[in-house]
């Protein structure tokens, strides 16, 4: 293995109840069931699925939410603003942190 | 074969939003349906009950060794290849080029005759654009009058050409159910599928629609829409979507319609060249193959539907039609139509029809389960 990330690993996915079948099956017990139509629809939740992805930078997500914000109704201007919702926060939780940086400054400088 | 000389063909395709040019035009080995269907077996795929790629054998791992139809509800008409449009996924490659394949006057009537031994209780017409045929009048008079239910499939575009504008109103007049194309409730995915122009175009006709009855819930004014995936992947929950897309047009231009349908994209044709050109054969297929769901064979539309070609030639559906895989009994033309032997014949499959049978299901009335 040359390098870490396979695009044959993501239909692979529930291989990983090899080690554990029991902590497998309750964990896409439990995924299926977030993603279930319900309060929010199965569109919204992929858009925020896909938002999520590009935060944590997960390659496999990206690719399957892609899909998932297709299939479900979304198109391109729609995810584009859900990863820049992603892109904002992620933005603005390294500047609001600058407001500690202002308040050091002001106690260390004349 | 008709003169269309009402029709001006430069007039349609000035007044027409096109995508692409048909595969006719451009003379490429794809144009033959057996060039597709070589396309569609040379495929490297994997999925379903058997994991073979062969159709038949799925339906029979699936309980259906043989695909037999059920009751005849449907006569399907498709009354040529003509059309203000040239949409980039189109299984029939119609266009305002196609003048020569469009249904006459004797075949029509033909069809009358046969409709009136089917049984059948619905006409469904595409195309092409089935409006810009000279007999589409004549055809939908007689099949109201006949009390039928009568099925336009319209591209909502060709209802702003002069020759159309009439439209809305007539078909008001008569109960005609309007079922129109359109990809996505929004610009983007309806223009690059359809062309730059679709989409404004597509919400002037729904609101023409709209003025004179139609999507407000009267069942003498159904109006259908019918989406389909603007790419390479299936389409979605019928009734997810159908509450976005109300919610959606309502709010950005005050349209309402009654219902919407959901169809996969079935891999033939322009659709097809586009896989190809993507090099997306492959994954697609397998796609619809991983997605192969038993629950769907018994409400295909090829158990209850007659398809008839503007030649009159007999076919199990719309998309055997353009892929020339004739009804497999002795003549398969309508002035030889015959239920009994409708009701005892084999229906004919290739890979194809995959696209039916993948997830929820696809047909002329939107998702199967």
């Amino acid at each position: 293995m040359d390098h870490y990330y396979h695009r044959s690993h993501l239909p692979r996915f529930k291989e990983i109840a090899e080690g554990s079948k029991e902590l497998a099956d309750a964990f896409f017990k439990y995924y299926d069931s977030v993603f279930a139509e319900g309060a929010l629809t199965t569109r919204e939740k992929a858009l925020i699925a896909l938002a999520v992805a590009s935060t944590v930078q997960c390659p496999y997500c990206i690719d399957a939410y892609t899909t998932a914000c297709l299939e479900s109704g979304s198109d391109l201007e729609q995810m584009t603003e859900a990863v820049h919702v992603a892109t904002a926060i992620r933005g603005g939780a390294s500047l609001v942190h600058g407001v500690q940086m202002l308040d050091q400054v002001k106690r260390v400088t004349m | 074969m008709i003169s269309l000389d009402t029709i001006e063909s430069s007039q349609l395709a000035a007044e027409g939003p096109r995508a692409t040019s048909s595969l006719k035009s451009r003379a490429i080995p794809l144009v033959h349906p057996e060039e597709q269907l070589r396309v569609l077996d040379a495929a490297d795929i994997t999925g379903g009950p058997t994991n073979s790629g062969r159709f038949g054998l799925d339906l029979a791992a699936s309980g259906w060794p043989r695909l037999k139809p059920d009751r005849l509800e449907i006569v399907q008409i498709n009354l040529g290849k003509l059309c203000n449009m040239t949409c980039m996924h189109c299984h029939v490659d119609s266009g305002p080029d196609r003048t020569e394949e469009n249904m006459d006057r004797a075949t029509v009537d033909a069809c009358l005759q046969a409709i009136d031994r089917s049984g059948a209780q619905v006409v469904d017409l595409t195309g092409g654009a089935p409006e810009l045929n000279p007999n589409f009048e004549y055809l939908v008079e007689a099949c109201v009058s006949r009390g039928l239910r009568v099925l336009d499939r319209c591209n909502l575009t060709v209802l702003l050409t002069r020759r159309c504008e009439h439209l809305p109103e007539w078909f008001a007049k008569r109960g005609v159910e309007i079922i129109c194309s359109l990809p996505h409730h929004r610009k983007i995915g309806t223009d690059a599928q359809r062309g730059d122009g679709t989409y404004a175009k597509s919400i002037k006709a729904l609101r023409r629609l709209n003025a004179v009855g139609y999507g407000y819930g009267d069942p003498d004014r159904q109006l259908t829409l019918v989406t389909n995936p603007v790419g390479a992947y299936l389409v979605g929950n019928q009734a997810s979507l159908e509450r976005e897309w109300k919610t959606s047009l309502a709010h950005n231009h005050d349209v309402s319609f009654d219902r919407l349908l959901t169809l996969n994209n079935l891999p033939m044709s322009r659709y097809l060249e586009w896989l190809m050109d993507t090099n997306q054969v492959d994954t697609y297929l397998s796609k619809l193959l991983q997605a192969f769901n038993p629950a769907t064979i018994a409400g295909l539309m090829c158990r209850n539907v007659l398809s008839i070609g503007w030649d009159g030639h007999l076919y199990d559906c719309d998309f055997n039609q353009q892929l020339e895989m004739r009804m497999d009994i002795p003549r398969p033309h309508v002035a030889d139509f015959n239920l009994s032997i409708w009701q005892s014949h084999s229906i004919r499959t290739a890979r194809h029809c995959y696209g039916c049978t993948a997830g929820a299901g696809s047909s002329c009335g939107g998702a199967i389960t």
